[in-house]
This record gives C-alpha cells, sequence and structure tokens, in this order.
C-alpha cells in the first residue's frame, strides 16, 4: 500500500520532469522555427485561433449580456447602475476574459491539437519523420505550439471587446443606462495595469493550454482509445491548471 | 493553392481581429486622465496626516483631474508626510499659492489631491512646493472632536 | 564508409526486453548488400521492434548493430540523421502525412534536407511517383488514396532520398492479391534496378518466397531457421514446417497456456 503510494510519487516525479524538459525543448527550438518555418507557424495560427474564432466572439457576447443584465440589476440597488461599464470591464478583463477563453480554447484548439498530434502518433507519422531524419519536435510540435501561444492574447482581446459589445448592448440599448456614463465610469475606473493583467494571463494560460496539448498528443498511447484518452486529459489538465494559475497571478497581481 | 490563399486571408483577418481588439483594449477602455505618456511635472507637498492617500491617486482642479501622486513617502526629520505630485504639463499655469486638500470622493470613495487656486502671479513649476496644504480628515478624529467640544459645551451649560 | 565490412548490417547477439517481456535473446543476422532478405515470424514476436531496433528508434538492452561496420549505439543525433537518411522505411500502413497531398508527401524529405528549386523537386517526384505507377494521382490527399495506393506512394518517398537500404514494415497486410502482386514486384524491382538493399518484415509466406533471396525465421527471440525460400520450404523443423505451411497446431501450440481444460470446467478450481 505505501510502496504503491511510493511508486505512484515517483512516476509523478517522472512525468513531472519529463514535461519541464519538454517545455523547454519547445522553447529552444522556438526561435529558429519562428525564423525560418514562418509558414509553418501561420497555418496553426490559423487552425488555432482563426478556427476559434466563432465560438470565442459568440461567448464573448453572450459572457459580456449576462454581465451586463447582473451588473444592472445588482447596482441598481445601489443607484449606481451607471458603474454597470465598470463593472463589466473589470470582470472581463482581469478574470473572465482570460478563464473562460482559455477553457474554450481548450476545448476547441486544445482538443484538435491533441488529437492530430496523437493519431499522427498512432499512424506512425511521426517514427515515419524520425525515419526520414525529420525531428518531429521541430517539425510538427513547435509550430503547433507557437501558433497556439500566439493565438490566445488576440482570442482574449477579442472576447473582451465583444463581452463590451454585448454589455454595452444589454445594459445602454435594453435597460437604458445613459451611453456616456457607461463609458466615462469605465474609463475612469479601469487602469492600464488592469489590461496588463490580462493580457498577461491570457499569455500564460495560452502557454500552459498549449503545452499540455501538445505533450498529451505527442505521449498519447498509439490507438484509438489512448488518443481519446489524451483530448480528455488535455481539457481536464487544461482546466484545473488555468484556474490554480489564475489564483497564483491574481494573488500576485493585488 | 487555393488552400494556402485562404489560409493566409484567413490567419491575416484573425490577426488583425486580433491586434485591433488588443489596441482598443490598451487604449480605450483605460482612463484618458492616465499621464504615463504625457509630459509632466513634479511638485512636492508636506503633510502632517494623508489619511489613506495611495499613489495614483488622481490630482484634480475644479473637479478635473489634472495629475496624479506620484510617490509618498516619510520624512523623518521633519516628521511629515512627502507627497509628489505629478502634473501634466499643459497645465503649467496654477498659482504657486494654491492650497492642496486630501478629500474623499463621496462618501466611502478613494482619497484624492483637490488643488484649489490662488492669486499669486507666479506659477507652479518642476520641482516647486505648495506651501498651504490641508490634512486628509480622519473619521476618528472628527468624531472625537465632536464628542470633546459637545462635552464642554454641556459644562458651559 | 567502411568498404572492409562484409555485410550492409550486422547484428550480434541483440537483448531486448519491454516491460517484463524478453523479445530477442541473443539474435544474430546478417544482410548482405544487394539482396531482398526476409525477416518472417509469427504475431508478436518483435519483427517491427526489430526494425525500430536497426534505426534506433529504440536502444538494445545489450548486443551490438552494425550498419556498414558502424556500431550505431556510438552515433550522436547528428550522425543518427545523417545515417537515417541512408534508410527508406516503408511502415505498415504507409504512414503518409495526412495534412499533405500526394506530391507534397514525396517532396517532403527533399524539401526539409536539400535546397533543391521547386522545378527540379517536381521532376524527382514525378519520376517517383511514375515508377510506382501513380503520376495521376499527385493531387490527391492521402485519405482519399486506398490501401495499396498509400502504400506504393509511401514507396516512392522512401525512394525519393535514393537510400542504400530499404526497409519494409509488413508490406502485404491488408492488401487484396492485386495490389499485393503490385507491392511484390515493385519490391523486387526497386532492389535490382536501383541497387539497393531490401529487409522485408513480414509473415505472408507465399509473399515472401516469391520475392526473398533469403529469409530469417524468427522465434522465442532467436533465429530459429535461415536460408533461401525453397530450403525453408523443404526444412525438417517442425516449427518451420509449421510456420511456412500454416498449420494450426505445432510448436507453437494452438491452446495459449490454461489450466487443465476438463477441471476448469467441472469447477474445481473455484473451490
Amino acid at each position: 500500500m505505501l510502496k504503491d503510494l511510493y511508486r505512484t510519487f515517483l512516476e509523478f516525479l517522472r512525468t513531472f520532469g519529463a514535461l519541464q524538459l519538454f517545455f523547454l525543448r519547445l522553447i529552444a527550438y522556438s526561435p529558429a522555427v519562428l525564423v525560418r518555418r514562418f509558414g509553418l507557424v501561420v497555418v496553426q495560427v490559423f487552425n488555432a485561433g482563426a478556427l476559434s474564432l466563432v465560438i470565442i466572439m459568440t461567448c464573448g457576447f453572450f459572457v459580456g449580456g449576462v454581465l451586463g443584465l447582473q451588473g444592472y440589476s445588482n447596482l441598481a440597488k445601489f443607484n449606481a447602475e451607471d458603474s454597470v461599464g465598470a463593472f463589466a470591464a473589470l470582470s472581463l478583463l482581469k478574470e473572465l476574459g482570460p478563464v473562460i477563453t482559455a477553457l474554450l480554447f481548450a476545448g476547441r484548439a486544445g482538443t484538435a491539437l491533441a488529437s492530430e498530434i496523437g493519431l499522427m502518433r498512432a499512424t506512425e507519422q511521426l517514427s515515419a519523420m524520425e525515419m526520414m531524419a525529420v525531428d518531429p519536435l521541430r517539425r510538427v510540435l513547435v509550430p503547433r505550439f507557437l501558433g497556439a501561444v500566439i493565438s490566445m492574447p488576440m482570442l482574449t482581446a477579442i472576447f473582451c471587446v465583444l463581452g463590451l459589445l454585448g454589455a454595452h448592448l444589454v445594459a445602454v440599448d435594453m435597460l437604458g443606462v445613459d451611453s456616456g456614463a457607461f463609458w466615462q465610469q469605465m474609463r475612469s475606473s479601469v487602469e492600464s495595469s488592469d489590461v496588463w493583467e490580462g493580457i498577461i494571463k491570457s499569455v500564460v494560460f495560452g502557454i500552459a493550454a498549449s503545452l499540455f496539448a501538445v505533450w498529451e498528443g505527442y505521449n498519447a498511447i498509439p490507438t484509438a482509445e489512448g488518443v481519446g484518452r489524451a483530448t480528455t486529459r488535455t481539457v481536464v489538465i487544461t482546466a484545473v491548471s488555468v484556474l490554480v494559475l489564475d489564483f497564483m497571478i491574481t494573488a500576485v497581481a493585488i | 493553392m487555393q488552400q494556402t490563399r485562404s489560409i493566409e486571408m484567413g490567419t491575416g483577418l484573425f490577426v488583425l481581429l486580433g491586434m485591433g481588439a488588443l489596441f482598443f483594449l490598451t487604449t480605450q477602455i483605460t482612463g484618458s486622465n492616465d499621464f504615463s505618456g504625457a509630459k509632466t511635472y513634479k511638485v512636492t507637498a508636506e503633510f502632517d496626516n494623508i489619511g489613506s492617500l495611495k499613489i495614483r491617486a488622481p490630482v484634480s482642479i475644479s473637479g478635473v483631474t489634472i495629475g496624479r501622486v506620484k510617490s509618498v513617502s516619510f520624512d523623518k526629520e521633519k516628521l511629515k508626510a512627502i507627497v509628489i505630485l505629478e502634473i501634466d504639463s499643459q497645465y503649467d499655469q496654477i498659482p504657486d499659492d494654491s492650497d492642496a486638500a486630501i478629500l474623499t470622493s463621496g462618501l466611502l470613495g478613494s482619497q484624492y489631491i483637490g488643488l484649489q487656486a490662488g492669486g499669486s502671479l507666479d506659477s507652479l513649476v518642476d520641482g516647486s512646493e505648495i506651501y498651504y496644504v490641508q490634512d486628509a480628515i480622519v473619521i476618528e478624529n472628527l468624531i472625537s472632536k465632536y464628542l470633546f467640544s459637545q462635552g464642554s459645551k454641556d459644562k458651559e451649560d | 564508409m567502411n568498404d572492409a565490412a562484409e555485410y550492409l548490417i550486422e547484428i550480434r547477439d541483440l537483448h531486448y526486453t519491454r516491460g517484463q517481456r524478453a523479445i530477442f535473446t541473443g539474435l544474430n543476422i546478417c544482410i548482405p548488400r544487394g539482396q531482398v532478405i526476409a525477416i518472417m515470424g509469427p504475431s508478436g514476436t518483435g519483427k517491427t521492434t526489430l526494425l525500430h531496433l536497426i534505426t534506433r528508434q529504440l536502444v538494445p538492452d545489450s548486443g551490438t548493430i552494425l550498419v556498414d561496420g558502424v556500431d550505431i549505439a556510438t552515433l550522436n543525433q547528428k550522425e543518427l540523421y545523417r545515417l537515417r537518411r541512408r534508410f527508406g522505411v516503408l511502415f505498415q500502413n504507409g504512414a503518409l502525412l495526412t495534412d499533405l497531398s500526394v506530391f507534397e508527401n514525396v517532396a517532403f524529405p527533399l524539401r526539409e534536407h536539400t535546397d533543391l528549386p521547386n522545378r527540379l523537386i517536381r521532376h524527382v517526384v514525378l519520376t517517383k511517383l511514375h515508377a510506382v505507377g501513380l503520376r495521376g494521382a499527385a493531387d490527391m490527399m492521402p485519405a482519399e488514396l486506398s490501401g495499396g495506393m498509400a502504400r506504393r506512394v509511401a514507396l516512392a518517398r522512401a525512394m525519393v532520398m535514393d537510400p542504400d537500404i530499404l526497409i519494409y514494415d509488413e508490406p502485404f497486410v491488408g492488401l487484396d492479391p492485386i495490389s499485393m502482386g503490385v507491392i511484390v514486384r515493385l519490391v523486387r524491382k526497386m532492389n535490382d534496378v536501383l541497387g539497393v538493399s531490401s529487409i522485408l518484415v513480414s509473415h505472408d509466406v507465399q509473399e515472401i518466397t516469391a520475392v526473398a533471396d533469403r529469409s530469417y525465421l524468427i522465434s522465442d527471440g532467436k533465429v530459429a531457421a535461415s536460408g533461401s525460400p525453397d530450403e525453408l520450404n523443404k526444412a525438417s523443423s517442425d516449427l518451420v514446417r509449421q510456420f511456412m505451411h500454416g498449420m494450426a497446431d505445432g510448436p507453437v501450440a494452438f491452446h495459449f497456456d490454461a489450466p487443465d481444460y476438463a477441471e476448469q470446467l467441472l469447477g474445481r478450481d473455484a473451490e
């Protein structure tokens, strides 16, 4: 029983260390790939970013709408419904934007990455590359990792802007808050440090989500079942680690 | 090749949207009263008590924000709080005998520095000091002062 | 390269275990130049593992593998990649890159390793595709190909860098007789026309008999028999006979290890 626990712990330690080394290798190869194989990265920005655009925009819009509704009905109790703009902007920028975008990203782009790479492993495409003396890490993983990392901050920004539009639509156009007051309250309470906090979060979450997706795909057991399990694990691990990281960054920022 | 073209266009559109959104967030949402980029000049003021005044609190005159608190420190010899204000250079004609008061926005709001224009012909410049200051009102002091005066009034009666 | 080496690939006393299971226990194989060598064995004897060991995708527990007289365990990453360029490998299902067209799949090694102008790449790729009879399919995607076509494309890709050694991993599995015939013909043709050496891993006895110069039969982690297909066909060993003639029972038992049938049915072991 104790021995099992010990072995599990050792196994965890080994996986964790392997993940760190894997991450370092990805980072180490990134500059060269970015310069020499920019075309590959562009395709992956398209896959991870452009293809996630519709879901991100839709969700951003509705999350903003909810913030408008909730903010209005709660702030109206204190006759502070003008602050709904500030409320929506701060919630979106600092928390909801980065976190929800990362979760959606894990579901949309992360699973796609993990299953694509897992399938390449299962169908021996990665072995074939190795045999053609092409390093799959550089040719397959790094471009996908970079494409995802580049996409995340942009998706987050788009999510936030759509969210603000949604909040504006609900609060101003439906509930009758003055448009000038909406923007004025927002501007006077949002500092540029709030925006930066959100951007930093989105970059960190982007790195985490991409790393786990690529890692899980690369280490998937090369069977149909293994690939399925890898995609599931990608979503779970990304979601948990994004929320933990969110807490840590917020704690440091405040 | 048709496929590559549409991928490139999609990526271009996405990056454009992303950049636009980032630009919008960094410039349009944040306060227009952010002076980090503009030219400023610094003025000091000494207070006995600054209450809960924070760095980056607004400095305003007639209700218009013209600057921010740059730093707050404590002078060991004078035993006073030294506050350095950063004021936008376009407001360079504030009389040098203006007074600075630490005020509270709203009943429970955060504190800021309000300037009251004086009558001097000379203006504040970089490095000058504001001599006429009014400390933060600490609500406990206010209450005890009120009670004390009530007590002495009772004795007179 | 070392001309003194008698054999192109020489495997000496190879040991390899995966988990608890010993896969090779003292394997010795020599592969001469310019011939088609078949490596046969019942399923699960580690034929594919052997290919991975030869190309150092796996590292043996002990024993040496010499390619052209050079111990591949001593190579660093760069030298290993240079060595691998001399191999052309045809994987079980072709392993074509699914996001590239047939043309780009064949062009892939050229694009990765050379700075040839597009016109030349086009020329080389079309030549190789023509050799496998699929020049017309250049613009198709791998998903649109049949199994046999995918394997022919993979063969074109394996040849595009003009390797010295072609390795085929189960090239006949899951193909209809016509496609099988086509692959058999291509294996022989590539070997004779291009002067390469071929290693063929398979358990399709008939096809091997048709194409191989020499066969090794692996069983229980060792070479059980070797020789030309005819010699093997006439061999007296029970195992070889069972394998070559596809008999259900023999040294490789029909029944997996189990408790006594009668006893289990009568439920004695439950007591």
